[in-house]
């Protein structure tokens, strides 16, 4: 199996504080991995440094430059737009009408919202919709931060299954920053926890253990191992 | 006759390529920076009716000038660009009041198109078009970056230099506007049509050539009311512009469902 990544001493020093130390991990084709940590430990900044949006020292090296990453939601600036409608917005990425309203019947949501404005979806037709944009050029690697932030329960559901059935179908390699335990049981292959470094990695049912979760998180932490982990 | 149809023909060109371009600067909320920049130019303005240049000239050497200190100063500060501008325009504006002779303040300030020549026509007619080839390439990124600059960067949008290409165009139709309504009312001349062609518009495209073309008819008709009441065409651009816009207001309550 070949590499989707390939991360080597990766280093992130942002405004003097050292937000990353020491990282190193690999990805294979077609896998599921799933970056864990508290808040501040520098997920939302790993997947930039991989993308080369904040500077960094180590080696990166992606197996596929067709790449698609989403920001978390609250990151996209929603309220002072133009009048963008979703065609436009598609638009921006070269996706043609066709292909537009292909891709957001594939997530569930009705053609005719390709001429709603961009601002007026709800936050679960936005999240479906945001993610068929990312998916509309077909990418081998996709790296998403925090999908379901500000979805409720029945939402954040849909939107992994979405996200599975994608996986499943085109066999992409995903790199997903989550809090939630119970994804990374059902969809991860392998999990990568940080805190400013490597804390574990691994298979989820090997390493994310109560003692490593502890040091992860600085404290107790209850969980369920569900059957359906890889 | 002749002369009002070429300062229809260069206003026209001018007003419309300040509303497209505008349609990106309110969309990135620097149509107040079309305004600093106007103020901006005052020095060389000052130096062209001094020296007997013309005034875009003028303009646009000092406007250069001024937008790389402001982009230098962002790299280095990242400080708001709004904030940078009006550090540097302040700056201009006292300088150009240290020489402006007194016969050439109205036009400094309001600007005159009474005298254009053949010349001045071409020189803006192709400026015009440069600028709206430029922006019109431009113009999915700078939307995309404005949504978010990470996702824009992911893309492969280099956000700098496309924000520096972006400043180049704004000097530039800033230049050519201080011709028609000076340097004290450039902020109108771009923020003005494209308020209007969001009020009214659905779409992106919409918007853009919508406030392209409010631009466009305000300054023909502010050209032809000017040719008729002998005031000068820039204020009634301007009020033209306005106009335009209060109509918009009413346009606007039936597009909201």
């Amino acid at each position: 199996m070949t590499k989707a990544l390939k991360v080597k001493d990766l280093n992130v020093v942002l405004g003097g504080e050292e937000i990353i130390k020491d990282l190193s991990f690999s990805v294979e084709d077609g896998e599921v991995l799933v970056v864990m940590g508290p808040n501040g430990a520098g997920k939302t900044t790993l997947l930039k440094a991989l993308l080369g949006l904040v500077p960094s020292k180590g080696k990166v090296e992606w197996g596929s430059k067709n790449i698609s990453y989403l920001p978390p939601q609250e990151f996209l600036e929603r309220r002072h737009l133009p009048p963008l409608s979703i065609k436009d917005f598609f638009e921006l990425k070269g996706a043609s009408s066709n292909k537009t309203t292909e891709m957001l019947e594939l997530v569930g949501l009705k053609s005719s919202i390709i001429s709603k404005n961009f601002n007026t979806l709800s936050t679960g037709q936005f999240q479906r919709m945001i993610i068929a944009w990312a998916l509309v050029n077909e990418p081998s690697i996709l790296l998403f931060d925090e999908p379901t932030a500000g979805i409720d329960v029945g939402g954040e559901e849909t939107i992994y299954s979405l996200l599975r059935k994608f996986w499943e179908d085109k066999k992409m390699t995903i790199l997903l920053v989550t809090h939630d335990l119970s994804i990374i049981w059902e969809h991860a292959n392998n999990v990568l926890c940080i805190n400013k470094k490597k804390i574990c990695y691994g298979k989820p049912r090997k390493v994310l253990t109560p003692k490593n979760l502890e040091e992860l998180y600085g404290t107790g932490i209850k969980f369920y191992k569900h059957g359906g982990g890889k | 006759m002749i002369q009002l149809v070429i300062v229809l023909l260069v206003c026209g060109f001018i007003g419309g390529i300040a509303g497209y371009i505008g349609s990106l600067m309110v969309t990135k909320r620097m149509s107040l920076m079309g305004g600093s920049l106007g103020h901006l130019t005052l020095p060389g303005i000052t130096l062209a009716l001094i020296y007997g240049f013309d005034v875009s000239i003028g303009a646009l050497l000092f406007l250069g000038m001024g937008i790389l200190l402001i982009w230098l100063f962002e790299l280095r500060t990242k400080l708001p660009l709004e904030a940078l501008t009006a550090v540097v325009f302040a700056s201009s504006v006292a300088v150009a009041f240290l020489f402006l002779p007194e016969e050439h303040t109205y036009q400094a300030l309001i600007g005159d198109v009474s005298q254009v020549s053949p010349v001045v026509v071409i020189v803006s007619v192709i400026s015009c078009l440069l600028v709206f080839m430029v922006t019109r390439n431009i113009f999915p990124k700078i939307i995309l970056s404005t949504i978010s600059e990470d996702l824009a960067q992911s893309e492969g949008v280099s956000v700098k230099k496309y924000n520096l290409i972006y400043l180049g165009c704004i000097a530039l139709t800033v230049a050519l506007g201080v011709r028609i309504v000076g340097g004290l009312m450039t902020a109108a001349l771009v923020a003005i049509p494209a308020s209007t062609s969001r009020n009214v518009s659905r779409n992106l495209k919409q918007y853009a050539y919508l406030g392209m073309l409010f631009g466009m008819l305000s300054c023909v008709i502010g050209v032809l009311a000017s040719s008729v009441t002998g005031v000068s065409a820039g204020p009634l651009i301007i009020i033209s512009n306005a106009v335009f816009f209060l109509a918009s207001l009413a346009f606007k309550k039936s597009y909201i469902s």
